[in-house]
């Protein structure tokens, strides 16, 4: 092929769309006599509901209808457990979803007690005041260690405790580690919760066509086809008879995998009752009670050493927040049991977590998963190690990575798609030595830092390893087909929240078929257009999905060298596809476009050959044997005021190993932006919570989210290590930004107060909190 | 996120809009930028039974000088008090503290009179106000009143007004000769609400002796919080750094009590508030040096 399209920071397809506001999002769909809901919310975390009065709101003009758990007779059922628990020994779970209007009782602020359909959204909200609710409230369960306590109150009264899960997981010998080291480090760290605060909130439009008999929704969800599958099955519809579409939707991020979220179930079976379409676009204060959160554990680690800074052995020992229900299983703590060991050579580990249900919003992944608790334990155990046996901390960290002669590598434990931990491929030095020399740590810690602190300045440098289990199964397809007009089309089952698949997706066709990227024509998450299918989450899209894109396009390469070399009487190994042109090479004379070939296999006379399709099309699956294993590092340097304890990021690098490339100019976006979600994480983003489970700063007026002036642009590299577990050799990249933050926040800031020892054991952290640590440590207080 | 269901009128004269205020009384509101009542409103924090639309009363909406200082009417732009070259030269102050308010988009909608009415705790505008003197015409459809700004706040989101009076213009004196000014705030990010801040006015005698002095507080009281055990450790003090380090401890210990809020608990408000008041001092008292030597 004369130009690669494969690799190149070609700009994105969808942008133009996007860009001047001619892109479909959930709430531009409008339906002639479309209702509107609205959803009242339990005040209360936890409450005994004795009865519920709608008698004015019913009465109410332009109310269509008003609806509580009673109506929904035996449409009323929790959800699905949409991953059930791993395949690990002596593992404890006790099943507890979502329902889709509480019934008898309230397990967190914010949880749906009542539907109001009306003339419009304004009608429904009025309505709401109406409704009346008879609560008796009941302690609340918070905290994390309170939940497990003796005596506490239960969110699920049936279990006779609050544990939704204990799993343990084992590795070598921790007994003996611990035994055999010079040095063993106990410490307690601290993780809580944010909202991944999409740009979009949540929406659903459903529409029941009677005559046509067939369900119609759009839905900002990341996986539109287990949601078709889903609500025919609730429905007791053909799952042909529902149309599921996943339009260009506002950020995911994994809260919008969860399912089924109560508003997806109800607005699909209000339709069908009212013979009307309803609408319902989630607001800004909803989505903080109503869309799912991550990040609440509480980790007690020990890290075992020999002097010379080998590590030993881990245990770890935490509890994970699972909020009031748990739909989406383990995923999130596993995450964070297997992504604590990092990049490093960990012989032993002991790791046991309990999953508690406390009564807060559910918890279910949220870029990264579970990822940042792993990395930031495993990197402060690091640090302070680093501190105690007097090891300059990269040298501590280099001392223990995985050597790349040793992959795959495999780490003995169970990953979150119940394969086993096996790292595929790696080659981590290298991406530190590259993320040392653009911080320029060497400079910085022998000249620049002395120099400014003697000048009163407050600085701080930082570098921390992660690793990233991305791509994984079970599987995703693809169709792709060469129209007559020579352009080519591709469908495929996930949908698309931002991450320029129009382009990326295209790039992988491109590549076989010989088109510009800009004739190659993605539709994603329409249910009609692809069958098959399981969703954008986990990094996966570009391993799964562009795999299957790759096979197709392969097939239809194909296709067309074949029918090709007939018609152009030539070996399809003479035939090279240029700039929409099947050519023999080096004969641009000797050649056929591809939509006179498009229009060739798709004949209006004559017969198809037996064992022959019409067309150039193909239909490809790929699922991996295991996920793929990406990897990075992040430097940072830090500035502190040290009288108001804001802070300042002068420089910020990410080095990021996620295999083959396909976009460097999409993946760059994919760091940028997941880096600014970490920094919000780090420093800005806490959902403060009451004693009662009522939520403080439910409004981005106080939860804060990271801003222009706040995020620093990113210097970024890659290294390129394929994966061997598909044939693109790609790695998952869409999480990898936001993962370290934390643990890189922690270092520098320590870094930065060395001189008190300062050491950082939890996140997020605020100027309030960085102004008490300061104050706690520079009294020689224990932090 | 919707606001319940309301009656709205947009008066095109100040008469208008008085007569509705004494018609509707406490059911009514005065609709100014809308930035801080719109949002209340969406929440269903606030359900005003009526919103009387000001933003079609040109007579609302000026800057002009007036006996050497600056009148402002009620609806003037935030974001036009901030680009006036009148505003500039005659008050430096609320020309250097405008920038800190909000954001620009909100600084465009918003108002001058309708940031002064609303009396937030966490607001520039009001402590401005008081550290400059200003005074507030109050109009009603039977009355007619000027309210010194100190005696203009009198609460949590609380003001002298009565329910049918307005705010309609707000009068800023020129400072007098020697006098140095400075704002300062400290917020979690731009734009933010601040969790501390202060302006700061100092005049210096003849012997750069500190004759007067004015610092005033956001974000740590129910209203604009006046350090006056802090001003009057100044007055008669050489203004050197140690009299701005005591004149700050004393602020921060004695003038101010914060309470805390999930951004900043009563101990770190504290400390903020001897930060910022050293800060403000600092930088006002280098102007009115300055000022003296010209």
């Amino acid at each position: 092929m004369s130009t690669r399209q494969f690799g190149q920071p070609i700009k994105r397809n969808e942008d133009p769309r996007l860009l001047t506001g001619r892109a479909l999002f959930t709430d531009d769909v409008q339906l002639d006599g479309m209702l509107h809901a609205a959803f009242l919310r339990s005040d209360l975390a936890h409450a005994l509901i004795h009865s519920i009065d709608v008698e004015g709101a019913s009465r109410r003009p332009g109310v269509a209808a008003v609806y509580t758990a009673g109506d929904l007779g035996e449409f009323w059922q929790p959800g699905p457990l949409l991953v059930p628990p791993p395949p690990v020994e002596q593992l404890e779970f006790h099943q507890r979803t979502q329902v889709p209007l509480a019934k008898e009782k309230v397990r967190h602020a914010g949880e749906a007690v009542a539907m109001v359909i009306a003339e419009s959204r304004y009608l429904a909200e009025d309505a709401l005041d109406d409704i009346f609710v008879d609560y008796e409230p009941l302690d609340a369960v918070t905290g994390l260690e309170a939940a497990l306590s003796e005596g506490s109150p239960l969110v699920h009264e049936d279990l006779g405790h609050n544990i939704g899960a204990r799993v343990t997981q084992t590795k070598g010998n921790w007994t003996q580690a611990e035994a055999e080291a010079d040095l063993v480090i106990r410490r307690r760290f601290h993780y809580d919760r944010g909202t991944a605060a999409a740009l979009e909130n949540r929406g659903i439009v459903a529409s029941w066509d009677e005559k046509g008999q067939r369900l119609t929704v759009w839905d900002t969800t990341q996986a539109p086809i287990a949601i078709r599958n889903g609500l025919a099955a609730m429905l007791g519809l053909s799952e042909h008879q529902v149309r599921v579409i996943a339009p260009f939707i506002g950020g995911g991020f994994g809260p919008k995998i969860m399912m089924f979220y109560p508003e997806e179930v109800l607005l699909a079976w209000a339709t069908l009752l009212l013979g009307r379409p309803v609408k319902w676009i989630e607001d800004r204060e909803e989505n903080f009670y109503a869309t799912t959160q991550e990040r609440g554990q509480v980790h007690d680690a020990a890290i075992a050493l020999k002097g010379d800074g080998t590590i030993l052995g881990i245990k770890d020992s935490f509890i994970h927040d699972a909020g009031a229900y748990a739909p989406y299983g383990l995923t999130v703590p596993l995450s964070s049991q297997c992504t604590l060991l990092g990049p490093y050579v960990v012989p032993s580990y002991h790791s046991e977590f309990s999953s508690v249900f406390t009564n807060k919003p559910i918890v279910t992944p949220y870029r990264g998963a579970g990822r940042q608790h792993g990395v930031f334990v495993m990197e402060r155990l690091m640090d302070a190690a680093a501190k105690e046996l007097d090891i300059e901390l990269v040298e501590i960290r280099r001392r223990n990575l995985i050597p790349p002669d040793s992959f795959p590598y495999n780490n003995e434990i169970i990953f979150q798609d119940f394969t086993p931990l096996v790292y595929d491929s790696g080659n981590y030095e290298p991406a530190l030595d590259r993320a040392l020399q653009l911080i320029g740590y060497q400079e910085f810690i022998r000249e620049e830092q002395p120099r400014r602190e003697a000048n009163g300045e407050r600085v701080g440098i930082a570098v921390v390893n992660y690793i990233e289990g991305t791509g994984i199964g079970p599987y995703e397809g693809a169709r792709v087909t060469v129209e007559a007009s020579g352009k080519v089309s591709v469908a495929t089952g996930v949908g698309t929240q931002g991450q320029g698949h129009y382009t990326s997706f295209a790039q992988v066709v491109a590549e076989q078929i010989g088109v510009a990227v800009s004739d190659v024509h993605i539709v994603t998450g329409d249910t009609d257009l692809f069958y098959w299918g399981a969703g954008t989450f986990a990094s996966r899209g570009a391993v799964v999905a562009g795999n299957a894109m790759h096979a197709a396009a392969v097939k239809v390469r194909g296709k067309i060298l074949k029918l090709a070399g007939d018609k152009l009487e030539a070996a399809e190994e003479d035939l090279e596809l240029i700039a929409g042109r099947v050519q023999v090479k080096g004969v641009p004379e000797t050649s056929i476009s591809l939509g006179q070939l498009a229009a060739e296999a798709n004949p209006m006379r004559g017969a198809v050959q037996p064992g022959t399709e019409p067309g150039l099309e193909a239909t490809e699956y790929f699922g991996p044997e295991r996920g793929a294993t990406a990897s990075g590092v992040h430097a940072m340097i830090l500035r502190v005021d040290p009288e108001t304890f804001t802070l300042e990021i002068e420089k910020y690098v990410v080095v990021h190993d996620c295999g083959t490339v396909i976009n460097p100019l999409i993946l760059e976006g994919q760091i940028q932006g997941g880096v600014a979600q970490g920094i919000g994480n780090a420093f800005y983003e806490q959902l403060h919570f009451d004693e009662n489970g009522a939520l403080r700063n439910a409004s981005l007026m106080d939860y804060l989210l990271p801003t222009a002036t706040d995020v620093p642009n990113i210097v970024s590299d890659h290294v390129e290590t394929p994966s061997p577990l598909n044939p693109l050799g790609v790695k998952g990249a869409g999480e990898a930004g936001a993962i370290p933050v934390g643990a890189l926040f922690a270092q520098a800031l320590d870094n930065a107060y060395r001189d008190i020892g300062l050491e950082v054991r939890e996140i997020p952290l605020s100027p309030n909190r960085l102004f008490e640590l300061v104050t706690e440590a520079s009294a020689g207080e224990i932090v | 996120m919707k606001p319940a269901a309301f009656d709205y009128f947009a008066p095109g004269t100040l008469d208008e809009a008085l007569g509705l205020l004494a018609d509707y009384g406490g059911d009514a509101k005065p609709l100014a930028g809308g930035q801080s009542l719109v949002p209340t409103m969406n929440f269903r924090l606030a359900q005003p039974a009526v919103l009387v639309d000001l933003n079609g009363i040109d007579e609302l909406f000026f800057i002009r000088e007036e006996d050497g200082g600056l009148r402002c009417g009620a609806m003037t732009r935030q974001r036009s008090v901030e680009r006036s070259p009148l505003v500039q030269r005659i008050s430096p102050l609320l020309y250097e503290a405008m920038p800190h308010i909000a954001h620009s988009q909100i600084r465009n909608r918003g108002t001058i009179g309708g940031s002064l009415a609303h009396a937030d705790p966490a607001a520039e505008l009001p402590v401005l106000a008081v550290a400059l003197d200003a005074r507030m015409y109050v109009r009603s459809v039977t009355d007619a009143r000027w309210v010194a700004a100190r005696d203009f706040y009198v609460g949590l989101f609380a003001t002298a007004m009565l329910p049918d009076e307005m705010l309609v213009e707000v009068a800023f004196p020129a400072l007098p000769p020697g006098s140095g000014w400075a704002f300062d705030e400290v917020a979690r990010q731009h734009g933010n609400y601040a969790m501390c801040g202060a302006a700061a006015v100092v005049g210096l005698d003849g012997r750069g002796v500190v004759e007067r002095a004015r610092l005033v507080y956001l974000s740590v009281g129910e209203g604009p919080v006046e350090a006056e055990q802090a001003e009057a450790l100044l007055v008669g003090e050489q203004p050197n750094a140690e009299a701005i380090r005591a004149a700050a401890e004393t602020a921060a210990t004695q003038d101010v009590d914060p309470v805390g809020d999930i951004h900043a608990g009563p101990a770190f408000r504290r400390h903020l508030s001897r930060v910022i008041a050293e800060r403000v001092l600092t930088r006002a008292i280098e102007r009115a040096t300055e000022a003296n030597r010209q």
